[in-house]
């Protein structure tokens, strides 16, 4: 999974935040956040739990507008009223407990919202061959071997779900794809699988934003790095400029950690 | 297990199916009459009018909702059919518009209030249940000094009105009630819309998880609304049906019924929770139900085993649905 050169910034990003903030009643849940999302990229974002990650994930998803600061998409300032709204304008976002109906089948889930039809009238039905015939292709261009298309979504695994997830958002042409923790439930295996989808995905052009709390996960597969503690950003890096150790320790809180690490220490060990 | 075995156990309609053949080959062995095909057309008659609502209601339930006023509805708009053509002297089309109009406006009105409210369906329309049973009582009283509307055959248009609702019909030698060929019309329309179409697909969404739904764009509330109305429509069709069929109308006409839907609709595989069921199942739960209630005295037992036969019917099935389906769903673990 070695990550292709980096190309040199042209014209606007995808998507830029600028000095986000967002407030709920007197909390002020996140403050003064830029972070950058370029096509073929995946931008991390990493903090531990109440850092302001889902936070940040509503206000790019469109469920939550900013209270302050500025979205830019291509480089223009964007408001979304709705997620219908932010998925219109390319912005895909799965989430942890995934958008999916476990007892539907995999191809019905993957129209869900957005099925094809033949037909006019009264007799517009939905196109079930094509459907199920899209799904198996586009599963299998992104490396997802799935038997049957017909058996049950909540017949697959954690990893294959968030897979097919992916597949979805892809296929419907999301240009920023965000992540909500799609490894936090996998064992180590279905956690591989799932990044090698995430760099399928940047691969074919997407800008991936992933959000995570594990940076074994997030350092392999990312690009640039946005560390959150307590709604306020520790600060954006690329992955040049970061080792996984430094990572790990800057959104531990650094020196807590060591703290912590010296006082589970056996006596005299 | 192999797929092809798999596909056909998780079909929710399997269970229903097993059981109407049972019970068909358990009745046509011991009586004659039964598998006659006068016997027929007569089993095939209570089945249709609680057929048509029982598939109604299966695509509510798959779309994660009760409505337990279905039952008084198919009263109120009977009652309804009946007192504008008789009280208020109207054209029997007349009336039967009218009955359609208010029939939406009640499924509206349960469809919004609880898709507002996101309070449980099953209490909101317990109310308008017996805010229903109330109002059929008090109006009817009202507008004739009984409780019974009667004399819908003097309406001006009830010829062509009879043709439509309450004819019968040559089937294979048998005069069937033309219910029966609604019946079959409906449950075919319900099942192309259900498995075929996009709001198909957007009430098994909604019933199989109303959040994720929404994530990815489906009109839940919309969906929500619009079964709603379907189930009132389809009380409308029932209540129309048997006032021209009856000429006259109690007021309590209905009440009660409501559960027998659920019971065919849960015989014929939905799950109580939503997101799961057919539509040609809950027809089937519909004729077992047809085949127990006349079946039983053509066996000259009495009556009275009708509805413990229909209890244990309904706990079988519930049990049989709930074993293939973790069987089907285990399969892959």
């Amino acid at each position: 999974m070695t990550p292709p050169p980096v190309a040199p910034p042209v014209g606007p990003p995808l998507l830029e935040l600028r000095g986000v903030g967002k407030d709920y009643g007197s909390v002020i849940a996140l403050d003064g956040i830029d972070a950058t999302v370029r096509a073929g990229e995946v931008t991390c974002v990493l903090g531990d739990n109440g850092a302001g990650k889902s936070t940040l994930i509503k206000v790019l998803a469109g469920v939550h507008a900013a209270d302050r600061g500025a979205v830019l998409l291509d480089g223009a300032p964007v408001t979304f009223g709705s997620p219908r709204e932010a998925l219109d304008a390319g912005i895909a976002t799965v989430y942890q407990d995934l958008a999916m109906i476990p007892l539907m089948s995999i191809w019905r889930n993957f129209f869900l919202g957005a099925e094809p039809t033949r037909g006019w009238g009264p007799l517009r039905r939905f196109d079930a061959a094509r459907a199920k015939e899209v799904t198996r292709r586009e599963l299998a261009a992104m490396g997802i071997d799935i038997r049957d298309p017909d058996q049950p979504v909540g017949t697959l695994s954690g990893g294959e779900r968030q897979s097919v997830a992916i597949a979805r958002a892809v296929h419907f042409g999301a240009r920023v794809l965000i992540l909500d923790e799609p490894t936090s439930a996998l064992g180590v295996k279905q956690a591989g699988v799932v990044l090698r989808y995430v760099a399928q995905a940047r691969d074919r052009g997407v800008g991936v934003v992933l959000i995570t709390h594990n940076p074994h996960h997030a350092h392999p597969v990312g690009d640039r790095f946005l560390v959150l503690n307590r709604g306020r950003s520790l600060g954006e890096f690329a992955k040049t400029d970061i080792s996984r150790e430094e990572l790990t320790r800057l959104m531990a809180g650094g020196a807590e950690l060591e703290a912590l690490a010296h006082e589970l220490e056996r006596p005299g060990g | 297990m192999p797929g092809p075995l798999r596909r056909l156990l998780v079909k929710p309609e399997l269970g229903a199916l097993v059981g109407a053949v049972v019970v068909f080959t358990f009745f046509a062995v011991q009586s004659e009459v039964f598998r006659s095909p006068r016997g027929i057309a007569n089993w095939l008659d209570p089945a249709s009018t609680l057929g048509i609502m029982a598939v109604a209601v299966a695509l509510l339930m798959i779309g994660g909702h009760f409505d337990l006023s279905a039952g008084v509805m198919t009263g109120t708009t009977a009652l309804t059919v009946g007192i504008v053509a008789t009280e208020l002297g109207q054209n029997i089309w007349v009336a039967i518009g009218a009955a359609l109009v208010l029939a939406l406006a009640i499924g509206f009105a349960n469809g919004w209030l609880v898709t507002r409210t996101r309070l449980p369906s099953f209490i909101i329309t317990l109310g308008t249940f017996l805010m229903l049973q109330g109002l059929n009582l008090g109006l009817t009283k009202l507008f004739t000094g009984t409780v019974t509307v009667g004399e819908i055959d003097e309406a001006p248009g009830y010829a062509a009105a009879e043709w439509v609702f309450a004819s019968r019909v040559q089937v294979l030698g048998a005069e069937v009630r033309v219910a029966v060929l609604w019946w079959v019309l409906f449950t075919a329309l319900a099942s192309w819309v259900l498995l075929r179409t996009r709001f198909g697909n957007w009430v098994f969404a909604t019933g199989g998880d109303e959040v994720a739904a929404r994530n990815v764009g489906v009109p839940a509330r919309r969906t929500t609304i619009a079964l709603f109305m379907t189930t009132a429509a389809a009380a409308w069709f029932v209540g129309t049906t048997l006032a021209v069929r009856l000429t006259s109308v109690q007021a309590n006409t209905g009440i009660g019924q409501e559960l027998i839907y659920i019971v065919a609709a849960v015989i014929g595989g939905c799950l109580l929770t939503g997101g799961f069921g057919s539509a040609v199942g809950a027809a089937l739960g519909a004729l077992i139900f047809g085949m127990t209630l006349l079946g039983i005295p053509y066996l000259r037992w009495d009556a009275d085993w009708f509805y413990f036969f229909l209890g244990a019917m309904l706990l079988l099935a519930v049990l049989a649905n709930r074993l293939v389906r973790r069987y089907a769903e285990a399969a892959r673990r």
